[in-house]
């Protein structure tokens, strides 16, 4: 039973970082129907960018600590929006008009061009570095259980992040420009709406996710290389597609269920081998009598 | 910060030896290829190597070179990548007409360049491939470190010997032929010990959240967890057993040894064992000697294992070519394979008739931050 109940709370903490990077995939999908396959990257940049920091920022809020690590979270978050509205006006604006499988590949090229421009020994080279202790760690030991000062940020940073970005899409005047856009392009601009803006800031907001998202992974495994952002992203745009691609609520909820179908099943002596196999052929039965995700909505498209 | 300014000087010296090294025919001194991989995920163990052949041949220079020749050794980078080594290997021995080749620590890459070597009838001595394939290839592969089976038994040993432990959790890299041939290895000598493996858990290198399988080896109960895994994954394994409040002993082998084990793991792999191929506060007159040489030559660095097969290899090799009294291949050939007793910085080498290296194996503890010097077990 405690077995049961530890490796309940371990997928759950892992879903819950899949949860966040999923959340960032799927909000740039719901405004530009577009998968931006370079968020892992950005990840991995938001991870280095604090990795680089914290010690400047150690010397004035000593580290570990509730501040210091706000802080270099906060000017971490600050370089990674940069670097996404850099990459959206740099590779994806001038595609605009093509069709969406251009943007598609170029994403590709980008995630390619930032994994392996970071693995040159000039820039951060191929080696594991040792991330930072940024936050004061604490085990809480409840008859028997283990759950991670850590895994606990982890949680509630989605939950809070979930609710923000809800508040933000539903109730802002920006959301409802997104949404406006994500309707239809040429209607919203014609309505008035700066949609070059508009995209521009999708793209810092879900670069400022995946900062966030790098950080916190970092913290749970504090080993960073240029190609940490692969795996984890590669499951969050599968959480994100289980839960329904463009759906938020979804996209947490996808991530939760692929961390505790992962967990439980590399839990297990024998099997541990095929863990991504077993979790993602459940994916694949699920998908087969949901194919819009867990909350998506099925669309029927005008041809 | 020490490391940090060592890392460009390295690489800026390798690019400089290969540049001049590149450029230039030989002048008549004895042509040696290496190769490593100098860039690249395994490139801590590439540059330790490569390092530990360089202050060799520097060595044999500065004493008047070997048969009255000057030693040339000529460092080609495989980038750590498969596919990069038999064009290098290839490069070496046809363009440059090297008469042996050095190289290299990991087993998959060494495998890529034997036949190479093998068909062109030119010896080859890999430091610190230690996968028993290696030498399989031909009569011209050799090696100056033990192999795996012998590894396995020596931690199988320890750990119900010396740790007295009767059960045992195996955490594996099924990604890796290292991992999983020290863990079968360790699984035979273990259980013929009368030891019982109560959980076997599996990985990929490169993962980051080892939890779940953790969690299962804490519910089986295990005296003591083995891990042939390499250093990056080890020290995430160890943070998060810690965090389980797994408190038994983890044990591995060789793949361990790498400064960044201790940066990443901090106070999370103190008090683990695992098994090398020698140890560098080891009071041996032979060790002290090399250390010190060592880090006169690079900063004050202390060598690793990787380091001192790299100089093994090449003083190995040296000696070699001084008994067979030529540079032609299967004169040097044949002195290898003759080889009863060198003195090498890493013990006393017989080669057997499989070509291996038969010497000792020392097990080290991680104490205060450091790899301590634990026991020596012989062949």
């Amino acid at each position: 039973m405690d077995w049961l109940l530890q490796q309940l709370i371990n997928g759950l903490a892992l879903g819950s970082i899949y949860a966040l990077i999923a959340l960032g995939y799927t909000m740039v999908y719901g405004v530009l129907r577009f998968i931006n396959f370079a968020h892992a990257d950005v990840l991995m940049l938001g991870a280095y960018a604090a990795y680089f920091l914290a010690p400047a920022v150690s010397t004035v809020f000593p580290l570990p600590s509730l501040t210091g690590a706000l802080i270099v979270t906060l000017l971490s978050v600050m370089i990674c929006t940069g670097i996404g509205i850099l990459i959206e006006f740099l590779a994806y604006r001038p595609l605009r008009q093509r069709p969406r499988l251009t943007v598609l590949i170029t994403a590709i090229g980008v995630s390619l061009l930032i994994e392996f421009t970071c693995q040159h020994e000039a820039v951060f080279g191929a080696d594991t570095k040792p991330f930072p202790q940024l936050l004061p760690v604490h085990d809480f030991n409840i008859g028997g259980l283990v759950i991670g000062s850590n895994d606990l940020v982890v949680v509630v940073t989605t939950l809070v992040l979930l609710a923000a970005l809800w508040f933000i899409v539903q109730r802002t005047k920006m959301g409802t420009a997104m949404r406006a856009v994500s309707f239809n392009q040429q209607a919203a601009a014609l309505m008035g709406i700066n949609i070059n803006r508009i995209i521009s800031f999708t793209f810092g907001l879900g670069s400022a996710l995946a900062a966030i998202a790098g950080i916190l992974y970092a913290l749970k495994a504090p080993g960073i290389d240029p190609l940490m952002g692969v795996q984890p992203g590669l499951r969050a745009f599968i959480a994100a597609v289980l839960g329904g691609i463009g759906n938020l609520p979804g996209a947490a909820l996808g991530g939760l269920l692929l961390g505790l179908l992962e967990t439980f099943a590399g839990g297990i002596s024998g099997l541990s081998n095929y863990r991504d196999g077993i979790a993602f052929a459940i994916l694949i039965l699920i998908l087969l009598f949901k194919p819009a995700g867990l909350l998506g909505k099925a669309s029927v498209e005008k041809v | 910060m020490n490391r940090r300014r060592l890392l460009p000087c390295a690489t800026a010296f390798v690019l400089l030896t290969c540049f001049t090294g590149c450029g230039k025919k030989s002048d008549g001194g004895i042509v040696i290829g290496e190769f490593a991989s100098l860039t690249g995920k395994e490139a801590t163990f590439g540059i330790s190597s490569h390092e530990g052949t360089l202050l060799a041949i520097e060595t044999l220079n500065a004493a008047g070179g070997v048969l009255g020749k000057k030693v040339e050794l000529l460092t080609e980078d495989n980038q750590s990548k498969a596919g990069e080594t038999s064009n290098v290997v290839n490069k070496l021995i046809s363009k440059d007409g090297a008469v042996a080749v050095l190289g290299e620590v990991a087993s998959s890459r060494s495998l890529e360049a034997a036949p190479i070597c093998q068909q062109n009838g030119i010896p080859m001595v890999s430091p610190a491939s230690t996968n028993p394939k290696v030498t399989e290839t031909g009569d011209c592969i050799f090696r100056v470190c033990f192999i795996d089976p012998f590894q396995g038994t020596v931690m199988a040993n320890f750990v119900s010997k010396t740790l007295k432990a009767t059960k045992v959790a195996v955490f594996t890299d099924v990604k890796s032929d290292y991992s999983k041939g020290l863990a079968k290895f360790f699984k035979e000598g273990f259980t013929k010990n009368g030891g019982q493996i109560v959980a076997e858990l599996d990985f990929n290198g490169g993962d980051k959240d080892f939890k779940a399988q953790l969690t299962a080896i804490k519910g089986a109960a295990p005296d003591a967890v083995f891990v042939p895994g390499y250093y990056t994954d080890v020290a995430l394994i160890a943070i998060q057993a810690k965090q389980l409040g797994l408190t038994i002993p983890l044990c591995g082998g060789d793949g361990w040894e790498s400064q960044t084990l201790l940066d990443i793991g901090k106070d999370a792999v103190e008090g683990h064992y695992f098994s090398t191929h020698y140890a560098s506060d080891a009071a041996s007159p032979s060790v002290v000697a090399f250390v010190a040489d060592y880090k006169k030559r690079f900063n004050g660095k202390v060598p690793d294992a990787m380091a001192a097969l790299g100089y093994d290899s090449a003083m190995f090799l040296a000696d070699a070519i001084k008994r067979a009294g030529s540079t032609d291949s299967t004169a040097i050939r044949d002195a290898l394979a003759a080889t009863k007793d060198f003195e090498a910085v890493t013990g006393k080498i017989a080669i057997n008739a499989q070509r291996d290296a038969v010497k000792s194996a020392v097990i080290l503890q991680i104490k205060d931050g450091k790899f301590k010097y634990l026991e020596t077990v012989a062949p």
